[in-house]
C-alpha cells in the first residue's frame, strides 16, 4: 500500500495510511483503464460452450490432446499472473489508483484461469482433464517459462517485474492463443473461441497498462539504469522466445503447424516490446501471420481495409455532414 | 490554436500515436497534436489535413472516439478540411480494432487510409510515409481539375 512515507527505515514511524481518493487522480490513465476494465468485465458462464460439443467430437484424438494441453498451459500462465504476477506489482505502484487497477487485473486473471476449467468440464472426460494437467506439470519447456517469470516475480526489482509481466501478458500467451484462432478460422469450437477472444482483449489492456506504468517509472531512473533495463528486456524476451520456440515444436509438430505458430509469436513479441515503449524487433518477413489467423483475431485487420494498401483510386470521397456531440457514442 | 499542418493527431499520455507520428519525420509545421484535455481550446485547421487517432473503448464502438477528437471535429471548418483518417489500435480488440477511425471516416465521409498497431512498426511508417505523399499529390490534382 502506498503510504505517506516511502523509505523503509522511516516506515517504522508510520502513524497513518491514506484512503484512496478517486476524485484526485495524479495519473488520468488509472481512471481510464479502471473504467475500461470494469466495462469489459465478463464471466465464462455467459458463453454457451456446450454448443461446441458436436464440433469437439469432429476433432481427431491428437487434435483433442493438443487442444487440452494448450489450454492447461494457458491456465498455468493465468494462475501465475492472477495470484503472483499482478499482486507482486502492487508494492511498486506509482499511485494508489494503480494498486486498485492491479487488483482488478489479478481477479480477471483468475477468471481467465477458471474459464479453461469450464471449457474442459463441458467438452472432456475427467481422466483426459487430469492427463492434460499432468502433462503441464511435466513438460520442461512449459515449466521453464513459468520458472523464468516466477523468479522475477519473487525478486525485489519492480522494474524487472513490470517487464516480465508485460512480456507474459503480451507474448507468452500467444503460442496457446494461436490454436483456438486456428479452430475458429475453420468454423470449429467457435464458442470456445469467443471465450478466448474475451481473454485476448483483456490481456491487451493489461499489457498496455503495465507497459505504460513501466515507461512512467522509467522516467524516474538514471540514464545508466535505463540502458540496463533495456538490455535486460531484450535479453529476457530472447530467452523466453527461444523457450517458446521449443514449446511450440513440442505442441504443434504433430499437426504440422509449428512454422505458422512461430510467425504469430514474432508478431506478438513485437507488440510486447511496443507496449514497453521499445521498437519492434522482428522484421515484417517473419511476422506475416497467416491471414486466416489474423482474420479470426480481428476481421478488419487485413490489407483490403486500407486505402493505402489496396486499389485506392476507386474510393469515393463524399461531403462532410453536420455533427454535434450527441451524434457520437460516448 | 490555428494550424496549417497536413497531419493532425491525438495521442494520450501513453504517447503511442505520438511516437508513430514522430517516426514519420515530417517537418515541424506539418504536424499538430490535439490537446490532452478537453477543457483546453481545441485546434483549428487552416489547410486540408489527415487525422491520426487511436481507438479507446470496448465493444460496438461506444466511447471509442476520444472526446478530444470529438471536440475538434465538432468545429465545422475542421470537418470541411479533413481528407482522410489513419487509425491506431490493437488487433486484440477483434472487430473493434481501429473502430474510432472507422466511425470518423464514416461520419466525415473520408477514407480510412491505413491502420496500425500501438506505435507502429518500421514497415507501417514507410507505408504511411509513401501513402501520404501519393495521397496529397492525388488531392492536389483533384482540386486543380
Amino acid at each position: 500500500m502506498t503510504t505517506s512515507v516511502t523509505n523503509e527505515t522511516q516506515s517504522t514511524l508510520l502513524t497513518h495510511v491514506e484512503a484512496i481518493n478517486w476524485n484526485r487522480l495524479p495519473d488520468d490513465k488509472d481512471g481510464e483503464v479502471w473504467n475500461r476494465l470494469v466495462n469489459n468485465f465478463w464471466l465464462p458462464e455467459k458463453i454457451p460452450v456446450s454448443n461446441d460439443v458436436q464440433s469437439w467430437a469432429t476433432l481427431t484424438e491428437d487434435e483433442k490432446t493438443l487442444t487440452m494441453r494448450v489450454f492447461t498451459g494457458l491456465t498455468l500462465l493465468d494462475t501465475i499472473q492472477g495470484t503472483v504476477g499482478a499482486v507482486a506489482l502492487i508494492p511498486h505502484s506509482l499511485t494508489q489508483h494503480e494498486e486498485a487497477v492491479l487488483t482488478n487485473i489479478a481477479f480477471m486473471e483468475s477468471v481467465h484461469a477458471k474459464s479453461y476449467s469450464q471449457i474442459f468440464s463441458t467438452l472432456c472426460s475427467t481422466k483426459d482433464i487430469d492427463d492434460a494437467f499432468r502433462w503441464s506439470k511435466e513438460n520442461p519447456n512449459l515449466q521453464r517459462k513459468a520458472q523464468i517469470v516466477m523468479d522475477y516475480y519473487h525478486g525485489n526489482d519492480g522494474m524487472k517485474k513490470r517487464v516480465a509481466s508485460t512480456i507474459l501478458e503480451s507474448f507468452l500467451f500467444y503460442s496457446g492463443f494461436y490454436l483456438p484462432m486456428h479452430w475458429s478460422s475453420r468454423a470449429k469450437l467457435t464458442n470456445t473461441a469467443d471465450i478466448i477472444r474475451l481473454i485476448i482483449r483483456d490481456e491487451a489492456v493489461h499489457g498496455y497498462y503495465i507497459g505504460y506504468k513501466y515507461q512512467r517509472a522509467l522516467e524516474l531512473e538514471t540514464e545508466e539504469r535505463r540502458q540496463e533495463l533495456k538490455d535486460y528486456t531484450f535479453d529476457l524476451l530472447f530467452e523466453l522466445y527461444e523457450n517458446e520456440v521449443q514449446y511450440t515444436h513440442d505442441l504443434y509438430d504433430g499437426v504440422g503447424l509449428s512454422e505458422d505458430v512461430k510467425k504469430f509469436l514474432h508478431y506478438n513479441a513485437n507488440k510486447a516490446l511496443m507496449n514497453l515503449g521499445y521498437e519492434a524487433m522482428f522484421p515484417s518477413d517473419v511476422t506475416n501471420v497467416n491471414p486466416a489467423i489474423l482474420s479470426a483475431l480481428s476481421p478488419n485487420a487485413d490489407e483490403n481495409h486500407d486505402f493505402f494498401s489496396g486499389s485506392g483510386s476507386s474510393y469515393v470521397i463524399g461531403k462532410a455532414v453536420e455533427t454535434e456531440d450527441e451524434d457520437w457514442d460516448f | 490554436m490555428h494550424t496549417s499542418a497536413q497531419l493532425i493527431y491525438f495521442s494520450s499520455v501513453s504517447n503511442n500515436t505520438h511516437r508513430f507520428v514522430e517516426k514519420l519525420g515530417l517537418p515541424q509545421g506539418q504536424i499538430a497534436r490535439l490537446p490532452l484535455h478537453t477543457r483546453s481550446e481545441t485546434v483549428h485547421a487552416m489547410e486540408p489535413f489527415v487525422l491520426v487517432l487511436p481507438t479507446y473503448g470496448a465493444d460496438g464502438g461506444s466511447g471509442s472516439v476520444p472526446k478530444q477528437v470529438i471536440k475538434f471535429l465538432n468545429v465545422q471548418p475542421n470537418r470541411e478540411l479533413i481528407r482522410g483518417v489513419i487509425g491506431a489500435g490493437n488487433t486484440n480488440f477483434h472487430d473493434s480494432y481501429c473502430i474510432a477511425g472507422d466511425i470518423v471516416a464514416q461520419k466525415c465521409k473520408v477514407p480510412h487510409l491505413y491502420r496500425f498497431e500501438l506505435m507502429g512498426t518500421q514497415e507501417d511508417v514507410s507505408k504511411v510515409h509513401k501513402g501520404l505523399e501519393e495521397f496529397w499529390k492525388q488531392q492536389s490534382s483533384l482540386s486543380a481539375a
